[in-house]
Protein backbone atom coordinates (compact mmCIF):
# COMPACT_ATOMS: atom_id res chain seq x y z
CA UNK A 1 0.00 0.00 0.00
CA UNK A 2 3.01 2.25 0.77
CA UNK A 3 4.46 2.18 -2.64
CA UNK A 4 1.16 3.17 -4.26
CA UNK A 5 0.63 6.36 -1.97
CA UNK A 6 4.16 6.97 -2.79
CA UNK A 7 3.94 6.38 -6.98
CA UNK A 8 0.96 9.04 -6.52
CA UNK A 9 1.72 12.24 -7.50
CA UNK A 10 0.98 15.11 -5.67
CA UNK A 11 -1.66 16.88 -7.32
CA UNK A 12 -3.38 13.79 -7.82
CA UNK A 13 -7.13 12.85 -6.13
CA UNK A 14 -7.06 9.22 -5.22
CA UNK A 15 -10.17 7.60 -3.41
CA UNK A 16 -10.77 4.10 -2.50
CA UNK A 17 -14.58 3.92 -0.85
CA UNK A 18 -16.56 1.30 0.78
CA UNK A 19 -20.25 2.84 2.09
CA UNK A 20 -23.11 1.30 2.62
CA UNK A 21 -26.70 2.87 2.98
CA UNK A 22 -29.45 1.72 4.36
CA UNK A 23 -32.65 2.71 2.99
CA UNK A 24 -36.40 2.67 5.18
CA UNK A 25 -37.51 0.42 2.65
CA UNK A 26 -34.49 -2.15 3.98
CA UNK A 27 -32.88 -2.35 0.87
CA UNK A 28 -29.54 -1.26 0.66
CA UNK A 29 -27.06 0.45 -1.75
CA UNK A 30 -23.36 -0.58 -1.55
CA UNK A 31 -20.55 2.38 -2.75
CA UNK A 32 -17.30 0.58 -3.36
CA UNK A 33 -14.99 2.60 -5.78
CA UNK A 34 -12.26 3.25 -6.39
CA UNK A 35 -10.69 5.96 -8.20
CA UNK A 36 -7.85 8.30 -10.09
CA UNK A 37 -8.15 11.95 -11.17
CA UNK A 38 -5.39 13.57 -12.31
CA UNK A 39 -4.97 17.52 -12.60
CA UNK A 40 -7.46 18.33 -15.12
CA UNK A 41 -11.18 17.26 -15.96
CA UNK A 42 -12.28 13.59 -15.46
CA UNK A 43 -15.93 12.84 -15.97
CA UNK A 44 -17.72 11.06 -13.52
CA UNK A 45 -20.50 9.28 -15.62
CA UNK A 46 -23.41 6.93 -14.78
CA UNK A 47 -27.60 7.20 -14.52
CA UNK A 48 -29.11 8.59 -11.42
CA UNK A 49 -28.55 6.41 -8.47
CA UNK A 50 -25.47 5.50 -9.55
CA UNK A 51 -23.74 6.84 -6.21
CA UNK A 52 -22.10 9.38 -7.90
CA UNK A 53 -23.32 12.25 -5.40
CA UNK A 54 -22.35 9.89 -2.65
CA UNK A 55 -18.67 9.16 -3.42
CA UNK A 56 -18.52 13.14 -3.85
CA UNK A 57 -19.73 13.44 -0.28
CA UNK A 58 -17.51 11.69 0.92
CA UNK A 59 -14.65 13.05 -1.02
CA UNK A 60 -15.66 16.67 0.34
CA UNK A 61 -16.17 15.34 3.95
CA UNK A 62 -19.46 15.79 4.23
CA UNK A 63 -20.25 11.99 4.09
CA UNK A 64 -17.83 9.51 6.00
CA UNK A 65 -17.20 6.14 4.53
CA UNK A 66 -17.09 3.20 6.21
CA UNK A 67 -14.14 1.70 4.89
CA UNK A 68 -11.38 3.51 2.58
CA UNK A 69 -8.46 5.89 2.14
CA UNK A 70 -8.94 9.42 0.24
CA UNK A 71 -5.65 11.15 -0.50
CA UNK A 72 -5.26 14.82 -2.02
CA UNK A 73 -2.74 17.12 -2.81
CA UNK A 74 -0.22 14.48 -1.49
CA UNK A 75 -2.04 14.74 2.10
CA UNK A 76 -3.98 11.98 3.75
CA UNK A 77 -8.20 13.42 4.06
CA UNK A 78 -9.22 9.93 4.78
CA UNK A 79 -7.93 6.60 6.30
CA UNK A 80 -9.99 4.12 8.14
CA UNK A 81 -7.22 2.19 9.13
CA UNK A 82 -5.93 5.20 10.53
CA UNK A 83 -8.92 6.92 12.26
CA UNK A 84 -7.97 9.65 9.83
CA UNK A 85 -10.82 11.96 9.07
CA UNK A 86 -10.54 15.23 8.56
CA UNK A 87 -13.20 17.59 8.98
CA UNK A 88 -15.26 19.15 5.71
CA UNK A 89 -13.94 22.77 6.21
CA UNK A 90 -10.19 21.82 6.73
CA UNK A 91 -10.48 19.64 3.47
CA UNK A 92 -9.65 22.77 1.22
CA UNK A 93 -11.96 20.95 -1.39
CA UNK A 94 -14.37 23.63 -4.02
CA UNK A 95 -17.52 21.55 -4.69
CA UNK A 96 -20.33 23.03 -6.77
CA UNK A 97 -23.73 21.83 -5.88
CA UNK A 98 -26.17 21.07 -8.46
CA UNK A 99 -28.76 23.38 -6.61
CA UNK A 100 -25.80 25.93 -6.30
CA UNK A 101 -26.29 26.56 -2.64
CA UNK A 102 -25.45 30.57 -2.96
CA UNK A 103 -26.38 32.17 0.15
CA UNK A 104 -29.79 34.37 -0.58
CA UNK A 105 -28.94 36.88 2.04
CA UNK A 106 -25.51 37.68 0.91
CA UNK A 107 -24.48 39.72 -1.97
CA UNK A 108 -22.46 38.19 -5.06
CA UNK A 109 -19.30 39.80 -3.60
CA UNK A 110 -20.17 38.75 0.03
CA UNK A 111 -20.58 34.78 -1.48
CA UNK A 112 -17.31 34.80 -3.09
CA UNK A 113 -15.65 36.36 0.06
CA UNK A 114 -17.46 33.92 1.98
CA UNK A 115 -14.55 31.76 2.01
CA UNK A 116 -11.56 34.21 2.34
CA UNK A 117 -11.84 34.76 5.70
CA UNK A 118 -7.46 34.49 6.56
CA UNK A 119 -6.85 37.58 4.64
CA UNK A 120 -6.93 41.04 4.99
CA UNK A 121 -10.07 43.30 3.87
CA UNK A 122 -7.32 44.80 1.24
CA UNK A 123 -6.00 41.47 -0.49
CA UNK A 124 -9.58 39.77 -0.16
CA UNK A 125 -11.39 42.99 -2.30
CA UNK A 126 -8.59 41.98 -4.76
CA UNK A 127 -8.82 38.34 -5.22
CA UNK A 128 -12.51 38.38 -5.53
CA UNK A 129 -12.56 41.40 -7.84
CA UNK A 130 -9.81 39.05 -9.90
CA UNK A 131 -11.86 36.01 -10.10
CA UNK A 132 -14.99 37.59 -10.57
CA UNK A 133 -13.51 39.31 -13.88
CA UNK A 134 -12.45 35.59 -14.87
CA UNK A 135 -15.27 34.05 -14.74
CA UNK A 136 -17.01 37.50 -15.99
CA UNK A 137 -19.26 38.71 -13.93
CA UNK A 138 -17.87 41.37 -12.65
CA UNK A 139 -20.46 43.63 -12.86
CA UNK A 140 -23.10 41.60 -10.42
CA UNK A 141 -20.81 41.97 -7.50
CA UNK A 142 -23.26 44.10 -5.74
CA UNK A 143 -26.43 41.88 -6.50
CA UNK A 144 -28.43 39.49 -4.72
CA UNK A 145 -28.07 35.72 -6.14
CA UNK A 146 -31.77 35.92 -6.71
CA UNK A 147 -32.40 38.48 -9.33
CA UNK A 148 -29.62 36.65 -11.21
CA UNK A 149 -29.97 34.62 -14.26
CA UNK A 150 -29.11 30.88 -14.49
CA UNK A 151 -25.82 31.02 -16.26
CA UNK A 152 -24.40 33.94 -14.60
CA UNK A 153 -24.86 31.71 -10.95
CA UNK A 154 -23.15 28.60 -11.82
CA UNK A 155 -20.26 31.36 -12.76
CA UNK A 156 -20.58 32.90 -9.24
CA UNK A 157 -20.80 29.43 -7.81
CA UNK A 158 -17.92 28.71 -9.20
CA UNK A 159 -15.98 31.63 -8.39
CA UNK A 160 -16.99 31.30 -5.09
CA UNK A 161 -15.59 27.47 -5.05
CA UNK A 162 -12.48 28.14 -6.97
CA UNK A 163 -11.27 31.25 -4.46
CA UNK A 164 -10.56 30.03 -2.13
CA UNK A 165 -7.33 27.94 -3.61
CA UNK A 166 -8.64 24.66 -3.53
CA UNK A 167 -6.61 21.56 -3.96
CA UNK A 168 -9.99 19.87 -5.75
CA UNK A 169 -12.70 20.86 -7.77
CA UNK A 170 -15.73 18.50 -7.38
CA UNK A 171 -18.98 19.44 -9.67
CA UNK A 172 -22.30 17.99 -8.92
CA UNK A 173 -24.25 18.35 -12.51
CA UNK A 174 -23.13 22.18 -12.01
CA UNK A 175 -24.71 22.94 -15.49
CA UNK A 176 -27.76 21.50 -15.93
CA UNK A 177 -30.49 23.29 -17.78
CA UNK A 178 -27.84 25.10 -19.69
CA UNK A 179 -27.61 25.49 -23.53
CA UNK A 180 -24.76 23.50 -24.87
CA UNK A 181 -23.23 27.40 -26.06
CA UNK A 182 -23.64 28.38 -22.12
CA UNK A 183 -21.94 25.70 -21.23
CA UNK A 184 -19.15 25.47 -23.33
CA UNK A 185 -18.24 28.92 -22.73
CA UNK A 186 -17.79 28.33 -18.67
CA UNK A 187 -16.22 24.99 -19.23
CA UNK A 188 -13.40 27.31 -21.61
CA UNK A 189 -13.37 29.40 -19.00
CA UNK A 190 -12.77 26.88 -15.92
CA UNK A 191 -10.10 25.37 -18.53
CA UNK A 192 -8.60 28.82 -18.80
CA UNK A 193 -8.84 28.84 -15.00
CA UNK A 194 -7.10 25.34 -14.45
CA UNK A 195 -4.35 25.53 -17.15
CA UNK A 196 -2.53 27.68 -14.36
CA UNK A 197 -3.69 25.72 -11.47
CA UNK A 198 -3.62 21.93 -12.60
CA UNK A 199 -5.72 20.85 -9.67
CA UNK A 200 -7.80 17.58 -10.46
CA UNK A 201 -11.73 18.17 -11.06
CA UNK A 202 -14.42 15.25 -11.21
CA UNK A 203 -17.12 16.70 -12.98
CA UNK A 204 -20.45 14.36 -12.28
CA UNK A 205 -22.88 14.60 -15.06
CA UNK A 206 -25.44 12.17 -16.39
CA UNK A 207 -26.04 13.49 -19.70
CA UNK A 208 -24.09 11.85 -22.55
CA UNK A 209 -24.23 15.38 -24.25
CA UNK A 210 -22.16 16.83 -21.62
CA UNK A 211 -19.50 13.67 -21.89
CA UNK A 212 -19.46 14.20 -25.59
CA UNK A 213 -18.60 17.92 -25.42
CA UNK A 214 -16.64 17.85 -22.78
CA UNK A 215 -14.15 15.17 -24.40
CA UNK A 216 -11.89 14.16 -21.22
CA UNK A 217 -10.88 10.76 -19.06
CA UNK A 218 -14.84 9.26 -18.40
CA UNK A 219 -15.16 7.55 -15.20
CA UNK A 220 -18.12 5.37 -15.74
CA UNK A 221 -20.26 4.50 -12.54
CA UNK A 222 -23.32 2.08 -11.95
CA UNK A 223 -25.32 1.11 -9.18
CA UNK A 224 -22.14 2.16 -6.85
CA UNK A 225 -19.50 0.46 -8.85
CA UNK A 226 -16.84 1.66 -11.58
CA UNK A 227 -17.80 -0.47 -14.78
CA UNK A 228 -15.28 1.33 -17.15
CA UNK A 229 -12.72 3.88 -17.68
CA UNK A 230 -11.26 5.72 -20.56
CA UNK A 231 -11.90 7.97 -22.97
CA UNK A 232 -15.40 8.68 -23.86
CA UNK A 233 -15.33 6.96 -27.08
CA UNK A 234 -13.65 3.35 -25.25
CA UNK A 235 -16.34 3.74 -22.48
CA UNK A 236 -19.10 4.62 -24.05
CA UNK A 237 -19.26 4.75 -27.84
CA UNK A 238 -18.43 1.34 -28.63
CA UNK A 239 -22.13 1.21 -28.73
CA UNK A 240 -23.77 3.96 -28.59
CA UNK A 241 -26.84 3.11 -26.58
CA UNK A 242 -29.71 3.70 -28.21
CA UNK A 243 -32.70 5.39 -26.92
CA UNK A 244 -35.61 3.18 -26.54
CA UNK A 245 -37.54 5.32 -29.27
CA UNK A 246 -35.31 4.00 -31.54
CA UNK A 247 -35.19 0.40 -30.18
CA UNK A 248 -38.76 0.24 -31.81
CA UNK A 249 -37.00 -0.07 -35.10
CA UNK A 250 -35.81 -3.44 -34.27
CA UNK A 251 -37.31 -7.10 -33.98
CA UNK A 252 -35.81 -8.47 -31.09
CA UNK A 253 -36.07 -6.34 -27.84
CA UNK A 254 -34.93 -9.11 -25.54
CA UNK A 255 -34.18 -8.66 -21.76
CA UNK A 256 -30.75 -9.48 -20.18
CA UNK A 257 -28.69 -9.72 -17.04
CA UNK A 258 -25.37 -8.85 -17.20
CA UNK A 259 -22.94 -11.88 -16.47
CA UNK A 260 -19.36 -10.10 -16.60
CA UNK A 261 -17.27 -7.61 -17.76
CA UNK A 262 -14.46 -8.01 -20.19
CA UNK A 263 -13.26 -4.05 -19.90
CA UNK A 264 -9.78 -4.93 -21.95
CA UNK A 265 -12.04 -6.30 -24.70
CA UNK A 266 -14.59 -4.14 -24.65
CA UNK A 267 -17.36 -6.68 -24.45
CA UNK A 268 -19.44 -7.80 -22.05
CA UNK A 269 -21.54 -11.01 -21.70
CA UNK A 270 -25.11 -10.99 -21.07
CA UNK A 271 -27.54 -14.13 -20.35
CA UNK A 272 -30.54 -13.55 -22.50
CA UNK A 273 -34.01 -14.42 -20.87
CA UNK A 274 -33.67 -16.48 -17.60
CA UNK A 275 -30.17 -17.25 -18.88
CA UNK A 276 -31.52 -19.50 -21.07
CA UNK A 277 -28.10 -18.44 -23.55
CA UNK A 278 -25.40 -15.99 -22.93
CA UNK A 279 -23.78 -13.94 -25.82
CA UNK A 280 -21.33 -11.24 -26.28
CA UNK A 281 -22.83 -7.21 -26.51
CA UNK A 282 -20.48 -4.66 -26.44
CA UNK A 283 -19.34 -3.26 -23.18
CA UNK A 284 -21.91 -0.42 -21.67
CA UNK A 285 -22.32 1.16 -18.19
CA UNK A 286 -23.30 -1.76 -16.09
CA UNK A 287 -22.33 -3.29 -13.16
CA UNK A 288 -22.39 -7.15 -13.45
CA UNK A 289 -25.99 -8.28 -12.68
CA UNK A 290 -27.59 -5.34 -13.55
CA UNK A 291 -30.07 -5.92 -15.63
CA UNK A 292 -30.13 -4.31 -19.38
CA UNK A 293 -32.21 -4.40 -22.56
CA UNK A 294 -30.42 -5.83 -26.03
CA UNK A 295 -31.62 -4.86 -29.69
CA UNK A 296 -30.91 -6.71 -32.64
CA UNK A 297 -32.55 -6.36 -35.94
CA UNK A 298 -33.23 -9.38 -37.76
CA UNK A 299 -31.86 -8.30 -40.58
CA UNK A 300 -28.97 -8.88 -39.05
CA UNK A 301 -28.55 -12.26 -37.67
CA UNK A 302 -27.23 -15.07 -39.85
CA UNK A 303 -29.30 -18.32 -40.40
CA UNK A 304 -26.98 -21.76 -40.97
CA UNK A 305 -28.01 -24.64 -41.45
CA UNK A 306 -25.00 -26.66 -39.86
CA UNK A 307 -22.51 -25.04 -37.20
CA UNK A 308 -20.67 -23.14 -38.72
CA UNK A 309 -16.85 -23.24 -38.27
CA UNK A 310 -14.08 -20.24 -38.45
CA UNK A 311 -16.34 -17.25 -38.20
CA UNK A 312 -15.27 -13.97 -36.35
CA UNK A 313 -18.85 -13.45 -35.24
CA UNK A 314 -18.82 -14.41 -31.08
CA UNK A 315 -22.76 -15.39 -31.06
CA UNK A 316 -23.35 -18.77 -32.47
CA UNK A 317 -26.59 -20.83 -31.26
CA UNK A 318 -28.36 -23.47 -32.05
CA UNK A 319 -32.19 -23.62 -32.35
CA UNK A 320 -35.30 -24.28 -34.52
CA UNK A 321 -37.40 -23.06 -36.60
CA UNK A 322 -40.61 -22.16 -35.10
CA UNK A 323 -42.40 -20.38 -38.03
CA UNK A 324 -41.58 -19.34 -41.51
CA UNK A 325 -44.17 -17.12 -43.49
CA UNK A 326 -43.03 -15.48 -46.69
CA UNK A 327 -43.68 -11.73 -46.14
CA UNK A 328 -43.54 -10.21 -49.99
CA UNK A 329 -39.90 -10.58 -50.93
CA UNK A 330 -39.10 -11.61 -47.25
CA UNK A 331 -39.48 -14.34 -45.61
CA UNK A 332 -39.55 -13.88 -41.48
CA UNK A 333 -38.35 -16.73 -39.67
CA UNK A 334 -39.23 -17.31 -35.85
CA UNK A 335 -36.40 -19.49 -34.20
CA UNK A 336 -36.03 -20.59 -30.74
CA UNK A 337 -33.28 -21.08 -28.97
CA UNK A 338 -34.38 -20.49 -25.41
CA UNK A 339 -35.59 -17.12 -26.38
CA UNK A 340 -37.53 -16.28 -29.76
CA UNK A 341 -35.64 -14.03 -32.07
CA UNK A 342 -37.15 -13.13 -35.14
CA UNK A 343 -34.66 -13.19 -38.56
CA UNK A 344 -35.44 -12.18 -42.14
CA UNK A 345 -33.51 -13.89 -44.91
CA UNK A 346 -34.49 -13.53 -48.51
CA UNK A 347 -36.22 -16.16 -50.42
CA UNK A 348 -33.59 -17.63 -52.37
CA UNK A 349 -31.85 -18.53 -48.99
CA UNK A 350 -35.45 -20.65 -47.83
CA UNK A 351 -34.58 -22.04 -51.34
CA UNK A 352 -31.09 -23.26 -51.17
CA UNK A 353 -31.25 -23.83 -47.79
CA UNK A 354 -34.48 -25.93 -47.72
CA UNK A 355 -35.87 -24.10 -44.44
CA UNK A 356 -39.03 -25.15 -43.35
CA UNK A 357 -40.66 -24.76 -39.48
CA UNK A 358 -39.12 -27.68 -37.49
CA UNK A 359 -35.35 -27.26 -39.27
CA UNK A 360 -32.26 -27.03 -36.35
CA UNK A 361 -30.88 -24.17 -37.32
CA UNK A 362 -27.88 -22.12 -35.96
CA UNK A 363 -27.91 -18.16 -35.51
CA UNK A 364 -25.12 -16.11 -35.77
CA UNK A 365 -24.71 -12.92 -34.41
CA UNK A 366 -21.84 -10.14 -34.35
CA UNK A 367 -20.99 -8.56 -31.13
CA UNK A 368 -21.21 -5.20 -33.05
CA UNK A 369 -24.58 -6.05 -33.98
CA UNK A 370 -26.22 -6.25 -30.47
CA UNK A 371 -26.75 -3.05 -29.02
CA UNK A 372 -27.98 -1.60 -25.75
CA UNK A 373 -31.21 0.41 -24.80
CA UNK A 374 -31.13 3.26 -22.71
CA UNK B 1 -49.48 52.39 35.97
CA UNK B 2 -47.07 50.82 38.14
CA UNK B 3 -48.15 47.21 36.87
CA UNK B 4 -48.25 47.65 33.54
CA UNK B 5 -44.50 48.99 34.07
CA UNK B 6 -43.46 46.42 36.14
CA UNK B 7 -45.55 43.79 33.43
CA UNK B 8 -43.26 45.18 30.32
CA UNK B 9 -40.15 45.26 32.27
CA UNK B 10 -40.22 41.63 33.26
CA UNK B 11 -41.52 40.20 29.76
CA UNK B 12 -38.87 42.12 28.30
CA UNK B 13 -36.22 40.79 30.53
CA UNK B 14 -37.55 37.01 30.55
CA UNK B 15 -38.18 37.29 26.13
CA UNK B 16 -34.14 38.67 26.24
CA UNK B 17 -32.90 35.33 28.39
CA UNK B 18 -34.89 32.99 26.33
CA UNK B 19 -33.39 34.30 23.29
CA UNK B 20 -30.19 33.84 24.59
CA UNK B 21 -30.86 30.35 26.07
CA UNK B 22 -32.99 29.55 23.85
CA UNK B 23 -30.69 29.55 20.52
CA UNK B 24 -28.02 26.57 21.77
CA UNK B 25 -31.22 24.74 22.70
CA UNK B 26 -32.95 25.35 19.48
CA UNK B 27 -29.97 24.61 17.71
CA UNK B 28 -29.54 20.97 19.24
CA UNK B 29 -32.83 20.20 18.92
CA UNK B 30 -32.93 21.10 14.94
CA UNK B 31 -29.38 19.41 14.07
CA UNK B 32 -28.70 17.10 16.45
CA UNK B 33 -29.59 13.21 15.26
CA UNK B 34 -29.60 11.73 18.91
CA UNK B 35 -32.17 9.22 19.05
CA UNK B 36 -33.46 10.16 22.58
CA UNK B 37 -34.09 13.76 21.27
CA UNK B 38 -37.74 13.39 21.63
CA UNK B 39 -37.41 13.26 25.44
CA UNK B 40 -36.10 16.99 25.78
CA UNK B 41 -38.32 17.63 22.63
CA UNK B 42 -41.61 16.94 25.33
CA UNK B 43 -39.85 18.18 27.85
CA UNK B 44 -39.39 21.77 26.33
CA UNK B 45 -42.93 21.19 25.30
CA UNK B 46 -43.65 21.18 28.57
CA UNK B 47 -45.10 23.88 29.88
CA UNK B 48 -47.86 24.25 27.21
CA UNK B 49 -49.81 21.97 28.33
CA UNK B 50 -49.07 22.11 32.19
CA UNK B 51 -51.79 24.48 33.76
CA UNK B 52 -49.80 27.63 34.92
CA UNK B 53 -50.75 26.40 38.74
CA UNK B 54 -48.53 23.37 38.65
CA UNK B 55 -45.55 24.94 37.23
CA UNK B 56 -46.10 27.94 39.73
CA UNK B 57 -46.54 25.54 42.35
CA UNK B 58 -43.29 23.12 41.06
CA UNK B 59 -41.77 26.95 40.49
CA UNK B 60 -42.68 27.77 44.31
CA UNK B 61 -41.93 24.56 46.32
CA UNK B 62 -38.35 25.01 44.34
CA UNK B 63 -37.26 28.87 45.56
CA UNK B 64 -38.96 28.88 48.95
CA UNK B 65 -36.25 28.66 51.69
CA UNK B 66 -36.50 24.97 51.96
CA UNK B 67 -36.25 24.39 48.15
CA UNK B 68 -32.62 23.34 46.25
CA UNK B 69 -33.08 27.10 44.03
CA UNK B 70 -34.12 29.31 47.07
CA UNK B 71 -31.19 27.62 49.60
CA UNK B 72 -28.96 28.10 46.72
CA UNK B 73 -29.87 32.09 46.61
CA UNK B 74 -29.89 32.82 49.69
CA UNK B 75 -26.34 31.30 49.88
CA UNK B 76 -25.75 33.82 46.89
CA UNK B 77 -27.47 36.85 48.05
CA UNK B 78 -28.69 36.41 51.49
CA UNK B 79 -32.23 36.65 50.91
CA UNK B 80 -34.96 34.07 49.39
CA UNK B 81 -36.51 34.07 45.64
CA UNK B 82 -40.28 33.40 46.35
CA UNK B 83 -41.74 36.86 45.92
CA UNK B 84 -39.09 38.60 44.28
CA UNK B 85 -39.09 40.08 41.08
CA UNK B 86 -35.67 37.63 40.27
CA UNK B 87 -37.99 34.59 40.78
CA UNK B 88 -40.48 35.84 39.14
CA UNK B 89 -38.05 36.40 36.19
CA UNK B 90 -36.97 32.29 36.85
CA UNK B 91 -40.14 31.03 36.90
CA UNK B 92 -41.78 32.86 33.56
CA UNK B 93 -38.48 31.79 31.50
CA UNK B 94 -39.62 28.82 32.45
CA UNK B 95 -43.00 29.15 31.56
CA UNK B 96 -42.53 30.97 28.19
CA UNK B 97 -39.77 28.07 27.34
CA UNK B 98 -41.45 26.79 24.59
CA UNK B 99 -42.80 30.03 22.76
CA UNK B 100 -39.23 31.05 22.29
CA UNK B 101 -37.93 27.73 20.95
CA UNK B 102 -40.25 26.41 18.46
CA UNK B 103 -39.75 29.00 16.09
CA UNK B 104 -36.64 28.74 16.62
CA UNK B 105 -36.48 25.02 16.09
CA UNK B 106 -38.81 25.85 12.95
CA UNK B 107 -36.70 28.66 11.54
CA UNK B 108 -33.55 26.64 11.86
CA UNK B 109 -34.56 23.31 10.45
CA UNK B 110 -36.18 25.38 7.48
CA UNK B 111 -32.51 26.63 5.94
CA UNK B 112 -31.86 24.63 2.79
CA UNK B 113 -29.28 22.29 4.27
CA UNK B 114 -27.15 22.40 1.24
CA UNK B 115 -26.38 26.18 2.34
CA UNK B 116 -24.93 24.58 5.56
CA UNK B 117 -22.59 22.13 3.77
CA UNK B 118 -21.41 24.76 1.35
CA UNK B 119 -20.42 26.78 4.43
CA UNK B 120 -18.49 23.56 5.71
CA UNK B 121 -16.99 23.18 1.96
CA UNK B 122 -15.64 26.74 2.34
CA UNK B 123 -14.16 26.33 5.43
CA UNK B 124 -16.52 27.56 7.92
CA UNK B 125 -17.03 25.72 11.08
CA UNK B 126 -20.26 25.20 13.08
CA UNK B 127 -20.22 28.29 14.91
CA UNK B 128 -19.51 30.54 11.60
CA UNK B 129 -21.67 28.70 9.72
CA UNK B 130 -24.45 29.56 12.47
CA UNK B 131 -23.75 33.13 12.87
CA UNK B 132 -23.26 34.07 8.78
CA UNK B 133 -25.97 31.48 7.62
CA UNK B 134 -28.45 29.93 9.73
CA UNK B 135 -29.08 33.23 12.34
CA UNK B 136 -29.59 35.64 9.25
CA UNK B 137 -31.65 33.06 7.66
CA UNK B 138 -33.20 32.92 10.53
CA UNK B 139 -34.17 36.49 11.39
CA UNK B 140 -38.31 36.07 10.73
CA UNK B 141 -37.89 33.13 13.51
CA UNK B 142 -36.22 35.16 15.59
CA UNK B 143 -38.39 37.93 15.95
CA UNK B 144 -41.07 35.32 16.42
CA UNK B 145 -39.30 33.86 19.27
CA UNK B 146 -38.79 37.46 21.28
CA UNK B 147 -42.46 38.41 19.96
CA UNK B 148 -44.24 35.75 21.38
CA UNK B 149 -42.06 35.06 24.65
CA UNK B 150 -42.55 38.72 25.51
CA UNK B 151 -46.47 38.72 24.85
CA UNK B 152 -46.58 35.08 26.41
CA UNK B 153 -44.95 36.32 29.59
CA UNK B 154 -47.02 40.09 29.48
CA UNK B 155 -50.17 37.50 29.58
CA UNK B 156 -49.07 34.99 32.41
CA UNK B 157 -51.38 35.35 35.46
CA UNK B 158 -51.06 31.75 37.60
CA UNK B 159 -47.49 31.44 37.23
CA UNK B 160 -47.12 35.18 38.51
CA UNK B 161 -49.78 34.53 41.29
CA UNK B 162 -48.22 31.09 43.09
CA UNK B 163 -44.89 32.49 43.04
CA UNK B 164 -45.07 36.31 43.27
CA UNK B 165 -47.85 36.60 45.05
CA UNK B 166 -49.30 40.09 44.87
CA UNK B 167 -46.86 42.95 46.07
CA UNK B 168 -47.65 46.41 44.33
CA UNK B 169 -44.22 47.42 42.46
CA UNK B 170 -42.19 44.19 42.94
CA UNK B 171 -44.74 41.41 42.08
CA UNK B 172 -48.30 42.87 40.82
CA UNK B 173 -48.20 42.72 37.17
CA UNK B 174 -50.98 43.67 34.93
CA UNK B 175 -53.39 40.80 34.78
CA UNK B 176 -52.86 40.76 38.49
CA UNK B 177 -54.03 44.38 38.63
CA UNK B 178 -56.65 43.54 36.98
CA UNK B 179 -58.11 40.73 38.71
CA UNK B 180 -57.35 42.68 42.06
CA UNK B 181 -59.69 45.43 40.23
CA UNK B 182 -62.57 42.83 39.40
CA UNK B 183 -62.31 41.47 42.94
CA UNK B 184 -63.14 44.96 44.41
CA UNK B 185 -65.66 45.88 41.73
CA UNK B 186 -63.74 48.36 40.03
CA UNK B 187 -65.15 47.86 36.45
CA UNK B 188 -63.75 50.84 34.54
CA UNK B 189 -60.01 50.49 35.92
CA UNK B 190 -59.95 46.80 35.03
CA UNK B 191 -62.06 47.51 31.36
CA UNK B 192 -58.94 50.26 31.12
CA UNK B 193 -56.06 47.52 32.00
CA UNK B 194 -57.97 44.93 29.75
CA UNK B 195 -57.72 47.11 26.79
CA UNK B 196 -54.48 48.08 26.87
CA UNK B 197 -53.28 44.74 27.04
CA UNK B 198 -55.38 43.62 24.25
CA UNK B 199 -54.22 45.99 22.56
CA UNK B 200 -50.86 45.45 22.88
CA UNK B 201 -51.46 41.45 22.40
CA UNK B 202 -52.82 42.28 18.96
CA UNK B 203 -49.89 44.60 17.78
CA UNK B 204 -47.33 41.69 18.73
CA UNK B 205 -49.27 38.91 17.03
CA UNK B 206 -49.18 41.46 13.94
CA UNK B 207 -45.74 41.87 13.99
CA UNK B 208 -45.66 38.02 14.08
CA UNK B 209 -47.61 37.27 10.87
CA UNK B 210 -46.14 39.85 9.02
CA UNK B 211 -42.92 38.98 9.82
CA UNK B 212 -43.48 35.45 8.66
CA UNK B 213 -44.76 36.38 5.47
CA UNK B 214 -41.72 38.25 4.67
CA UNK B 215 -43.45 41.50 4.50
CA UNK B 216 -40.40 43.25 5.77
CA UNK B 217 -37.32 41.04 4.56
CA UNK B 218 -35.18 42.54 2.47
CA UNK B 219 -34.17 39.79 0.47
CA UNK B 220 -36.53 36.92 -1.96
CA UNK B 221 -37.24 33.96 -0.43
CA UNK B 222 -34.84 31.92 -3.43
Amino acid sequence: MDAVVGEVSATMLTARIRKERRSAGGSSFVLDVSIEVSPGIAILFGPSGAGKSTLLDCIAGLARPDEGQIMAGGEVLFDSARGIHVPAPERRTAYVFQTLALFPHLSVEENVAYGLRDFHREERREQVAAILKAFRVEKLRKQRPGGISGGERQRIALARSLVTEPRMLLLDEPLTGLDAELKAAIVDDLRAWNAAKGIPILYVTHSREEVDALGERVIALDNGRVVSTGAPMEVLDAPRRIKLAQAAGFENLLSATVLDLREADGVMRVGLGENACEIEVPLGYAAAGSRVRVAVRAGDILLATERPHGLSARNVMDGCIVSLEQRGTMAVARVDCGVAFIVHVTPGAVRALELTAGRRVWLVLKTHSCHLVE
Amino acid sequence: MEALWLSMKLAACVAAILLVIGMPVAYWLAFSTWRGKFLLESMVALPLVLPPTVLGFYALVAMGPRGPLGKLWIALFGHGLAFTFSGLILASVLYSFPFAVQPLITSFEGVDRKLLDASAVLGAGGLRTFWRVILPLSLPGVVTAAVLSFAHTLGEFGVVLMVGGNLAGVTRTVSIDIYDHVQSLEYPAANRMALVLLAISFAVLSVVYAVNRRVWTPWSAK
